[in-house]
């Protein structure tokens, strides 16, 4: 099976700092992946690589067998850490700016999801809540019929009930054939739509393995054994 | 609505033993059709995969069956039902007695405690 996502040796530096470290790892289709670590790790770097908005400083990054590029970004749905739409827009602008630049967007099950959340199509996104513009974008990201989705920090800013949602959202809109890429440092919230991770510290790939047989060899969760990992970075 | 999970242990396994005491129990009956991999993703709040592999799991215990195109449904097969039950009644019991054990209760004192509720006394 050829992977979605494939990283050999990639580096990234950003002047004389160095965000990405020489990092090879490739990722199965069909796999909701955690890409795990602390903040200032290289999680948004690698993503940014993802979808073609930076460019290695060295190695090679394949989506989908591909350079980064046209064709990829066609088959990516890219979740940034931030807001890019401006803040006069109105949800119903958002709506018609995805369905003119993606093909694979599926309008009306994102209205079906707004509607659900009772958002507005009218509404300002000025007039909302950071929370609800945050799943507003999750949103219009998760109704497109991509082939990998890169999910920057998704939780980040949001409550509790938010979260779930926000979970919900992503199981139930995602396809057995598509991958989703998850980046965060909150690992108890995401933990159980995990099949699999990856731990970055400081640029590197530090452990990459399956989140079950974490807990059927360790007897700990994702989040534990995370902890346990990163507290002897710490100590060296 | 999510399943609450214990963290530690593999989420699939503990998927399995919730669908296999929700058939035991007769809360999808014999012959039923099971929910589809992704309602009960949905419902667990856990990722389609996880579901998928609790559901093969459960195939292979032959308490579930795979129909072509159909999803899956509950084994029609009584046999495995019974057996699976009683495989869940001495797993049961054999927890019971290990605690009953440990309060340092003997065999004679469990019977009369266990009569002693069977027959509408005490149920605390």
């Amino acid at each position: 099976m050829n992977a979605i996502l494939e990283c050999k040796n990639l580096t990234k530096r950003y002047g004389s700092f160095t965000a990405l470290d020489d990092v090879s790892f490739s990722i199965e289709p069909g796999r909701i992946f955690g890409l795990l670590g602390p903040n200032g790790s290289g999680k948004t770097t690698l993503i940014k690589l993802a979808s073609g908005l930076l460019t290695p400083t060295g190695g090679e990054l394949l989506v989908d067998g591909k350079h980064p590029g046209t064709e990829t970004k066609a088959v990516v749905s890219y979740l940034p850490d931030r807001c890019y739409f401006g803040s006069w827009m109105t949800v119903r602008g958002c709506l018609d700016y995805f369905q003119d630049f993606y093909a694979d967007f599926d309008r009306p099950r994102a209205e079906d999801m707004l509607e659900k959340l009772g958002v507005q199509p009218q509404i300002r996104l000025n007039a909302l809540s950071k929370g609800s513009r945050e799943k507003v974008q999750l949103v219009l990201v998760m109704a497109r019929r991509a082939k990998l989705y890169l999910l920057d920090e998704p939780i980040g800013g949001v409550d509790p009930a938010a979260r779930d949602y926000i979970l919900n959202t992503i199981i139930s809109n995602y396809s057995e054939e598509s991958s989703i890429i998850i980046s965060t440092h909150l690992i108890y919230d995401v933990e159980k739509i995990l099949d699999a991770y990856v731990f970055v510290n400081a640029g590197r790939i530090v452990e990459q393995g399956m989140c079950d047989t974490v807990r059927q060899e360790t007897g700990k969760s994702l989040d534990e054994h995370f902890r346990e990992v990163f507290r002897c970075y710490e100590n060296r | 609505m999510s399943w609450a999970f214990d963290a530690s242990r593999p989420i699939f396994t503990q998927i399995t033993e919730r669908l296999t005491e929700d058939i035991l129990c007769g809360r999808y009956p014999p012959g039923s059709r099971l929910p589809s991999v992704r309602e009960l993703a949905a419902e667990a709040a856990v990722n389609p995969n996880t579901v998928q592999r609790a559901l093969t799991e459960l195939e292979n215990a032959g308490l579930a069956v795979g129909t072509r195109g159909a999803g899956r449904c509950v084994t029609g097969d009584a046999a495995v039902i019974a057996e699976a039950q009683r495989t869940m009644a001495v797993r049961l019991s054999q927890e019971y007695l290990q605690r009953m054990t440990a309060l340092g209760i003997g065999a004679e004192e469990i019977g009369s405690i266990l009569e002693e509720i069977y027959n509408g006394g005490k149920t605390q």
